[in-house]
């Protein structure tokens, strides 16, 4: 069998690294345990759907009328009415955090009423703006609905008049579910976690031990000890997105309309990225604590604040969208999210794939020149 | 007359330092080593002798000069020289999450040892560094002499055309050491292997063919070590204990006459010491007095103290210390200060310590030996408090460990193994805490701050963590002795420091026994043990000797007698045979 | 008496060496500060759920006066913009997919005349999904201009809502997540802070120097939580500062129980963070428990999402964490101006966990066995 002297080497460091990773159980816990609760967190914690609204309801007047104004509220699934007797009481279930809104019904609802003029008070705690809006739009909806049972009983047509009506489509998340959006965004925090935070340790680590200076005078070269860093943790990787996978189509059932080959491409590109990232981070910083907590800094928690995660790009500022479009993390959010609801869209992937080699390839010569088996 | 493996011309490398901008590490440094032989680079801490090894391996680059290994300007081409050198630095990286044998496996990969050729070096590597048994355990499991045979297993896993050690004996035991130096020597005699070994034992710098003398990046002497020695020719003598009196007051007081003496230490009961080359015969005659004295032959150590002292700008540090710390009351009532009974500790199945029973009289000097791993350092935080006991009795300046530490500890200093304190904190900050944590008053912490950092030659300003080892130290030892304990307890204290350091540090030692502190301490340098006024010996967990210096060596046999080095070698190997037998039966 | 002093004195020099061994080494003083302040810099402008800018398409095949009529309104509220204008139905994809338009708006052929004979006439609205916060959000504007519009047309409801938010009337996002940065930011350097004090100083060897003083367990453990707690506070401080004059967000209730929320809920922190550092051996092993603490601790305290959106299983665990109650306090009592009897509750879970948390690793300091 005969092998070249450099693979002979890169094997040998390959298992080196393979070894530890797998003998150090922390770096397992991290790169497998706490993937594993970050998909339950993630996809059942984090919802902005809104279920069991608290709405007080006080009733001034109590006419039949009323009651039917109301019902629509009560049959809601969104909505929970709890009665209350007086505004004041009303009130102080906002503040003591019973109730988020209140349904204020007017002594002269039902007069005006009659007279085609009813008007219902809905006071909403704005400080979940996301809440209160989905509070509103149920109540609208719901007296909208009240209004057409009501219209039906009446049989009081002929009263059309010309009017604009909105026919809404969602496309590629028709019932709107934030699980669905929070989801595939889930695969870009576990690569960049796994990437910068074990990586960050790799190289700083080994130098705080003092076993980089024996290892420098072998015949290893830079680029093999990059590599063999980078491979272990890229199976790690694999690993971690296949589990993103399956939890995304059978525990939440989040359609993945794009084609697996090109998701998986993809995001091993991505954990490349952030892989090399980590690597750099220890290279230069050679000491354990502050390269965990740059990696924090410059990586984990810009792609969780600032990729488009949580946050839509096109509602920031302007300088915040440059420093969002510095983000691997950003391309790749948006990559994903496509290729999990919208299906292959070639121009996007092409782009952001590109973006992702690019700085891939600068990150590795940054590792590699970190590594450059020099002590001064 | 074959090239020569490396050729220095007017080497120099600086640093860039934040007080005073740069300092010359190797400063136009010119040297040229043989092939195929043993070379020994000695000098004090902060000669450069590591940062011209790492210049050698091409880690670092030189400023200036010229600089060749192996026939390769290393600045310009780095790796070639590095694909056929072997280098151990004095720390050796080893995986300690990985085993013996994955170790050996990795180097031996990385440097492309075929498959049948590793075969052999590897049974060969195992024999000789006796760790055949250990070849799955991880190697962080090993204990620290044991570590520093692998490291060195691991460079050797191919015959390099050139051997760097850097210090590889520091804080390990007489005998992985002597080991250590077996496996080299047998290498070089067989392969006839190149080595540079920067060391500060002069006995290890005795066995090698060339020796060059560093001090302050230049090379202060070279020669062979036969070359060398005879520049301290006539004026090494021994001086002998008078009966009753202990062999390092004789010392304190010859080494407290630096104008006269150059050097003193205790050895085998009695005093060596060289006297200055200009010395004058009757203040000579008044200083020695009534004791006896008699020529012996010189020795490389000799020779090394005297070129170091000739560059000493400074009156010796020792100097300072000679003020006899504050008497603690109650001196030398002959009542013992701590009891042991029948101490016992285990790690789960593992013994580490079996039934241990001492006793260490007030103003006494005692210390406790034995090879890494042996037990000595769990005996030691046992006694400082620092991990409990599992069964016995342990008393320490009059309380019970077990019920009362926090009154037994605020009487007991202790200075830990490594610099312990918080770097980045200045001289004084780390006093001030010391000193408060102790309740110490504010007038009291003051003054004794002033008197530690006088008698010690500290800056109060100065950053402790940036501070050189030996100052290092002595800030520890100032901390340790802040609340003027009754009792000291010194982790290795002089591992890796230089022997000027040494002698300066003993002398501080040997001065707070004076004064009735009792000093507990363990260290690997065996003619330490001389300092002592009782000495134990552990190993695997269990008392083999008690005794003074004298006798101890005298239990060890004629082959023990002449030096502690070879006593305590004796004692130790008699127990693993006697061990090894009744296992056996 | 004496006593006392001394356990003071002691406790305070150890306060004042974990102080200095902080603010002394520049790099770790710039790692203080400099996190937090651009962290709610950036989160601030950065962090909206709020529509600002809604790229259009719009695919005319009526050309009529209302169809412009009702683009003109769309696009007068600023918000969005049109950035194509489509011919065919088959360009439509192409613009969602890219992402280039948020949503395209269509008018059929026969809109007008359909309105123009008095029935109802419909425009579709297609929506990129992929972001439901966005699409949702955009959705109900077109849907407010377009009822707006029916209203000018005369077709009014027989019942209309008259809406009134408290505390943030104009649905600002940022209201809502800032104040949570005062809590939850601090937090993230005050627990790293705890957890590696005790783990640090084992490492570099320091802390057995520190056990062989006569200080005790309770000494140890008020010297390492109260530096942590200061530095907490001092951050929770900039970022409150920033956020009240910089965002100019209003600060309805009382600094006092602001702050005594703060320090109820940092104590708690911080004694999470010693239990982890007096767990670890290594500075490695505290970061790592730290950070697959903080994790779940971010993701289940509402900070994001409301917890009130949880499955009931995650809302009970939710009660463990002290940042939960922590974002809680400091959103009432800023925005809403909560009363101490309005919050109360909040605090029995945060003095809980540090009734626990830090009892427990004075305990483990010592007896952690190496």
């Amino acid at each position: 069998m005969k092998r070249s002297a450099s693979v002979t080497r890169l094997l040998a460091l390959l298992r080196k690294e393979t070894r530890q990773m797998l003998r150090d159980r922390s770096n397992l816990y991290v790169g497998l345990a706490l993937p594993l609760v970050l998909i339950l967190l993630f996809g059942y914690g984090l919802s902005f759907d809104v279920t069991d609204a608290r709405v007080a309801v006080v009733m001034e007047d109590g006419s039949a009328a009323t009651v039917n104004a109301v019902a629509g509220l009560v049959g809601s699934d969104y909505l929970s009415p709890i009665w209350a007797h007086s505004m004041f009481e009303a009130e102080q279930m906002i503040r003591a955090d019973e109730a988020d809104a209140i349904l204020r019904v007017p002594a002269d609802f039902t007069r005006n009423l009659t007279a085609g003029q009813g008007q219902l008070q809905l006071i909403l705690n704005g400080v979940d703006s996301n809440t209160a809006q989905a509070i509103e739009g149920y109540a609208n909806s719901a007296v909208t609905s009240a209004l057409l049972h009501r219209a039906d009983r009446q049989a009081d047509v002929g009263t059309e008049a010309a009017s604009v009506a909105i026919v809404q489509r969602i496309w590629f998340n028709e019932a709107s579910n934030s699980t669905w959006f929070f989801v595939p965004g889930l695969v870009v925090l576990i690569m960049t976690l796994i990437g910068a935070f074990l990586t960050s340790l790799l190289i700083a680590r080994e130098w705080e031990r003092g076993t980089l200076e024996s290892l420098f005078v072998t015949p290893a070269r830079p680029l093999e000890l990059v590599l063999s860093k980078l491979a272990p943790y890229v199976v790690i990787g694999a690993i971690d997105l296949v589990m993103c996978l399956l939890a995304a189509k059978f525990l939440f059932e989040v359609p993945i309309r794009g084609s697996l080959w090109i998701i998986a491409f993809s995001s091993i590109l991505y954990l490349l990225v952030s892989l090399s990232l980590g690597l750099v981070i220890s290279g230069l910083t050679r000491n354990q604590f502050a390269a965990s907590q740059i990696a924090l800094l410059v990586s984990f928690m810009p792609a969780l604040m600032l990729s488009g995660f949580v946050f839509d790009l096109r509602n920031v500022p302007v300088v915040i969208q440059v420093v969002s479009n510095l983000l691997p993390a950003t391309h790749f959010m948006g990559l994903i999210k496509t290729l999990f609801m919208a299906g292959d869209y070639w121009p996007q992937i092409i782009r952001a794939n590109v973006i992702l080699a690019i700085y891939t390839t600068v990150l590795v010569i940054v590792a590699r020149r970190t590594l450059a088996k020099k002590l001064d | 007359m074959t090239a020569p493996t490396v050729e220095a011309r007017e080497v120099r490398k600086s640093f860039d330092d934040a007080d005073t901008g740069t300092v010359a590490a190797v400063d136009g440094l010119s040297l040229s080593v043989r092939k195929g032989q043993l070379t020994a680079l000695v000098g004090p801490d902060g000669a450069g002798k590591t940062t011209l090894m790492r210049m050698f391996a091409g880690l670092m680059t030189p400023d200036g000069g010229a600089l060749s290994v192996l026939g390769i300007d290393v600045a310009r081409d780095p790796q070639q020289v590095q694909d056929r050198i072997s280098y151990m630095p004095q720390r050796f990286g080893l995986y300690e999450d990985l085993s013996v044998q994955e170790n050996l496996d990795l180097y031996a990969d990385l440097h492309g040892v075929p498959m049948d050729a590793r075969r052999d070096r590897f049974a060969r590597m195992l024999e000789m560094t006796d760790m055949a048994r250990f070849t799955d355990r991880p190697a962080g499991k090993l204990s620290g002499g044991m570590k520093q045979k692998l490291g060195l297993a691991c460079t050797l896993v191919r015959s390099p055309d050139l051997l760097l050690l850097d210090e590889p004996s520091v804080g390990v035991d007489p005998l992985s050491r002597r080991d250590l130096w077996r496996i080299v020597q047998q290498l070089v005699d067989d392969e006839g292997l190149s080595v540079i070994v920067s060391t500060s034992y002069m006995d290890e710098a005795e066995r090698c063919a060339q020796v060059f003398v560093m001090h302050r990046g230049k090379v202060l002497a070279e020669g062979t070590p036969d070359a060398l020695r005879e520049r301290a020719h006539g004026l090494t003598y021994t001086a002998l204990t008078p009966p009753g009196v202990a062999a390092r007051d004789l010392q304190a007081r010859l080494i407290d006459a630096p104008h006269l003496v150059i050097d003193a230490v205790p050895q085998g009961g009695n005093v060596r010491y060289i006297l200055q080359p200009d010395e004058k015969a009757e203040e000579v005659a008044a200083l020695t007095g009534e004791i006896t004295t008699e020529p012996r032959p010189e020795e490389l150590e000799d020779a090394f103290m005297m070129l170091l002292r000739q560059q000493e700008d400074e009156a010796p540090a020792s100097a300072a210390a000679t003020r006899p710390a504050a008497v603690v009351e109650g001196t030398a009532d002959g009542k013992p200060v701590i009891v042991v009974r029948d101490l016992v500790r285990k790690f789960g199945d593992f013994t580490a310590v079996a039934s241990t029973s001492f006793e260490v009289r007030r103003g006494e000097i005692f210390g406790l030996l034995g090879p890494n791993g042996a037990g000595k350092t769990t005996t030691f935080r046992m006694l400082c408090g620092l991990l409990p006991a599992t069964s016995g009795q342990l008393d320490v300046a009059g309380r019970d460990l077990r019920t009362a530490r926090a009154q037994a500890r605020a009487r007991i200093g202790y200075v830990a193994q490594k610099f312990a304190l918080y770097g980045t904190l200045n001289v004084r900050e780390n006093l001030q805490f010391y000193g408060r944590a102790y309740g110490l008053g504010r007038r009291a912490l003051r003054d004794r701050i002033d008197e530690m950092t006088e008698q010690f030659s500290l800056d109060p300003e100065a950053q402790s963590g940036l501070l050189p080892g030996g100052f290092k130290q002595r800030l520890s030892m100032a901390a340790g002795l802040i609340h003027q304990p009754e009792i000291l307890f010194l982790d290795e204290p002089t591992s890796g420091i230089d022997p000027l350091a040494r002698r300066a540090f003993w002398r501080t030692i040997t001065a707070l026994a004076q004064g009735g502190v009792t000093i507990i301490i363990t260290t690997h340098f065996m003619e330490e043990a001389e300092y002592c006024d009782r000495i134990a010996i552990q190993d695997a967990g269990e008392m083999l000797a008690l005794g003074t210096p004298r006798e101890v060596r005298e239990l060890a046999g004629t082959d023990g007698a002449r030096d502690m080095n070879s006593a305590f070698i004796a004692v130790v190997e008699d127990a693993r045979a006697r061990r090894s037998r009744a296992e056996a039966a | 008496m004496q006593a006392i002093a001394l356990y003071i004195t002691q406790t305070i020099a150890l306060i004042r060496k974990e102080m200095l061994a902080l603010l002394k080494d520049p790099s770790s003083r710039a790692l203080l500060l400099a996190p937090a302040l651009m962290q709610t810099l950036l989160f601030g402008y950065g962090a909206t759920y709020d529509l600002t800018y809604a790229p259009f398409s719009v695919l005319d095949q009526s050309r009529g006066a209302t169809s412009t009529e009702l683009l003109a309104r769309i696009e007068a509220t600023g918000i969005f913009a049109r950035v194509a204008t489509l011919d065919n139905a088959s360009q439509i994809a192409g613009q969602i997919d890219s992402g280039d338009s948020l949503l395209v708006v269509v008018f059929p052929p026969d809109f007008e005349s359909r309105l123009a004979a008095q029935t109802e006439a419909p425009m579709q609205v297609i929506l990129d999904g992929r972001n439901s916060a966005t699409s949702s959000a955009a959705a109900s504007q077109i849907a407010a201009i377009v009822g707006a519009y029916n209203q000018s047309l005369g077709a009014t409801s027989p019942i209309s809502i008259l809406r009134r938010a408290w505390f943030n009337p104009n649905y600002e996002s940022r209201w809502n997540l800032m104040p949570a940065m005062i809590a939850s930011l601090s937090m993230l350097q005050t627990l790293m802070l705890a957890a590696l004090s005790v783990a640090r100083e084992r490492e570099q060897g320091t802390f057995d120097q520190l056990l062989v003083t006569p200080l005790t367990p309770s000494q140890i453990l008020i010297g390492k939580a109260l530096p942590s707690i200061i530095i907490g506070l001092v951050q929770s401080t900039i970022i409150f500062l920033v956020i009240l004059f910089w965002f100019q967000i209003p600060m309805a209730g009382s600094v006092w129980l602001l702050y005594f929320g703060l320090v109820t809920f940092t104590i708690a922190a911080v004694g999470i963070g010693l239990s982890i550092s007096a767990v670890s051996l290594t500075m490695q092993q505290a970061m790592l428990y730290t950070f697959m603490l903080i994790m779940p601790l971010m993701l289940l305290s509402g900070l994001l999402t409301p917890v009130r959106n949880m499955p009931a299983i995650l809302q009970i665990a939710t009660y463990v964490n002290p940042l939960r109650f922590g974002i809680d306090t400091v959103r009432r009592v800023y925005l809403e101006g909560a009363t101490f009897a309005d919050v109360a509750t909040n605090f029995i879970p945060l003095l809980a966990v540090a009734a626990v948390t830090l009892p427990l690793s004075a305990w483990l300091f010592r007896n952690r066995l190496s």
